[in-house]
């Protein structure tokens, strides 16, 4: 069975990011890019997958060049191919869909996982859009994950709780922190990926249906204020709850 | 020095690894004197104790630019884990490499790079430390065996390593042997009690006429010194890499706590007592780096590197205990305090100038050489 994996690459989380002088876009300058976490335990799953029921894994990404170290993270921590969808500037969530929905038709993977978001834009999307266009069942927000032949038991994470979820094959899967622990690239797993393969194709996305008008920085956080200690404080501080802070 | 996508793969690789795996424990590495068996077993599944050697023997294929990368990075955390993978990787098990024939490297390598066995590198005595020739610990052919007798002193990763390359007297001169722990007639003495590296073990090693096998001499009688100078030059480079690596984690938190700390109502760092202290461990770093990997890259080329290793040992270990006593000044009280880790950089550092040879004998490696090429500039 062919398993694909979709992997993002995204400012890393601890980059300080600003906006760029067009006020829609990021300033690249002194951002590092890595793979999208929860991507990471998508990767893992696959891997897992893989060594357990043996099959192939492929990890895709759409987006421009750059997007390759990604996929040799992926390769260095076991994936055994890879394929970049190319494409230059912004794209929107139904775009990144169409074109991994487009190319996991062409692999004919019958087991798709994606990170539960990508810690981007945070759409929270792509993997269910792209179950909806070909037509895979898709649990989502998933920690854990059982397949037994066509059959996939998984549990998501739910408001308050845990939902336990019962499908088949053909599926995407998009995972959540808490369903494995994503292993290192090994250093052998670093100089193995050298000797696989990233194929590169341009990416089917179609047109954007959103478009980027602005971009703001959120307010500073202002630093807190201690009114005092005891009781006595209570009114003060619902007073100011009321007025000031207006959340009450 | 332009790093391949491999390098730089290799690095985020192993500063991954070392900020979840190494970072969290290295206080408790420091205050128990003692790395856990759990971490070094984690090391050996990553690679990160063979990332040098070739893929042949089970190691990474990084060679010596990779092997520099690698323990930058984790002497970015821990300077007792960083000691650990230089005296098992750079000169226990590189003796065996150098040295031995290949029936002895796949006898032992691949155990040694995946970080099943753990390597120790046995020169210095009580009699011989900078004058390494001196050796007394001697090895006489039985008919069957080599029979060794003799003491080892100061041996880095002596109470954790299952195999040691060491260097003894024969008939026709100094040899080297690899020698197991499990041995008839080797024992280890008590861990040394240190100013830094704590958590890396120090022993004594004993032999009592411990039987050889033969096949257990790395090389041919009588070629161990040069097998041992041969050693000490790549553990040198590594020696230069932990120094790099950790100053620039000193100088990182030097900034920050420059920025963050104020005095006088604004922040330390708007004064130039303390912006010069950062150009001072800045210039140095740049130095460090710059001729690190210039020798590195050499030895990866082939090249004979005795003078520039010894260059880069003198440099760089000399460089980061400056850096260190900067980093602790700037950081004022809270430099002293266990608090935070200025104090166990400035501790760690020290040993630096000491081990693999002393300041003091790169001088004269360097001036022998300089002088015997009448002045002439050939690096």
């Amino acid at each position: 069975m062919k398993i694909a994996v979709c992997v993002s690459h995204v400012p890393d989380t601890a980059a300080k990011i600003n906006i760029a002088s067009d006020g829609k876009s990021i300033d690249q300058n002194g951002v590092t890019y890595v793979v999208n976490p929860y991507d990471e335990i998508a990767i893992e799953e696959a891997l897992k997958t893989k060594e357990a029921f043996e099959g192939e894994t492929v990890a895709i990404s759409v987006g421009p060049e750059s997007n390759k170290d990604s996929i040799k993270k992926a390769l260095a921590m076991g994936i055994d191919s890879g394929v970049l969808l190319k494409h230059e500037g912004f794209i929107d969530s139904l775009g990144v869909a169409r074109a991994l929905a487009d190319e996991i038709k062409t692999l004919d993977a019958k087991l798709v996982f994606f990170g539960k978001q990508s810690v981007d834009y945070d759409n929270s999307i792509v993997g269910q859009l792209t179950s909806e266009l070909i037509g895979y069942n898709c649990v989502s927000v998933v920690v854990d994950f059982k397949l037994d032949g066509e059959k996939i038991i998984c549990e998501r994470e739910i408001e308050g709780g845990r939902e336990i979820v019962e499908t088949t094959l053909p599926a995407v899967i998009t995972a959540q922190k808490g369903l494995n622990e994503p292993r290192y690239a090994s250093l052998k797993g670093i100089m193995a990926a050298k000797k696989k393969t990233i194929e590169e194709k341009d990416a089917a996305a179609g047109e954007n249906v959103v478009e980027v008008i602005k971009m703001k920085k959120p307010p500073v956080k202002q630093p807190g204020r201690i009114l005092g200690e005891d009781a006595t404080v209570v009114p003060e501080l619902v007073k100011l709850l009321k007025e000031e802070a207006k959340v009450i | 020095m332009k790093f391949s996508e491999d390098q730089k793969m290799l690095r985020r690789t192993v500063k991954e690894f070392t900020d979840s795996e190494i970072r969290p424990l290295a206080k408790k590495i420091d205050e128990d004197e003692e790395i856990p068996k759990e971490l070094i077993k984690k090391l050996g599944e990553m690679g990160i104790l063979g990332t040098y050697f070739p893929e042949k023997y089970g190691g990474g294929g990084f060679g010596e630019v990779g092997y520099c990368i690698a323990q930058e990075e984790v002497t970015r955390a821990c300077g007792s884990t960083a000691a650990l993978i230089g005296a098992h990787q750079s000169i226990g098990a590189n003796a065996i490499y150098l040295g031995g024939s290949e029936e002895l490297k796949m006898k032992y390598l691949p155990a040694l790079t995946t970080g099943e066995k753990i390597a120790a590198f046995a020169l210095t005595e009580a009699s011989a430390g900078s004058d390494s020739f001196n050796i007394k610990t001697e090895a006489a052919f039985d008919g069957t065996n080599w029979i060794m007798n003799g003491e080892k002193l100061w041996i880095t990763n002596g109470a954790i390593a299952d195999v040691f390359s060491v260097f003894a007297r024969t008939e026709k001169g100094i040899t080297g042997f690899v020698v197991e722990k499990d041995f008839p007639g080797v024992s280890i003495g008590p861990n040394e009690k240190k100013i830094g590296i704590r958590g890396s073990s120090t022993t004594a090693v004993y032999f009592e006429n411990v039987p050889i096998p033969p096949e257990n001499m790395i090389g041919v009688e009588g070629r161990g010194f040069l097998i041992a100078m041969k050693s000490l030059d790549a553990g040198r480079l590594g020696i230069g890499a932990c120094c790099l690596g950790a100053a620039k984690e000193m100088l990182e938190l030097s900034v920050e706590f420059a920025n963050q700390r104020k005095q006088f109502n604004q922040s330390i760092s708007k004064f130039q007592a303390i912006q010069f202290m950062i150009s001072d461990m800045a210039s140095q770093i740049y130095a460090m780096e710059s001729m690190l990997y210039r020798a590195a890259e050499k030895y990866d080329d082939g090249g004979d590197i005795t003078t520039d290793a010894a260059i880069v040992k003198l440099y760089c270990s000399e460089a980061v205990s400056e850096v260190a006593d900067k980093a602790l000044q700037l950081h004022g009280g809270m430099g002293f305090s266990r608090e935070i880790p200025i104090e166990r950089f400035y501790r760690d550092a020290r040993i630096l100038r000491i081990f693999e040879g002393t300041s003091e004998i790169q001088k004269l490696i360097i001036s022998r050489k300089t002088i015997k090429n009448n002045g002439k500039w050939k690096v």
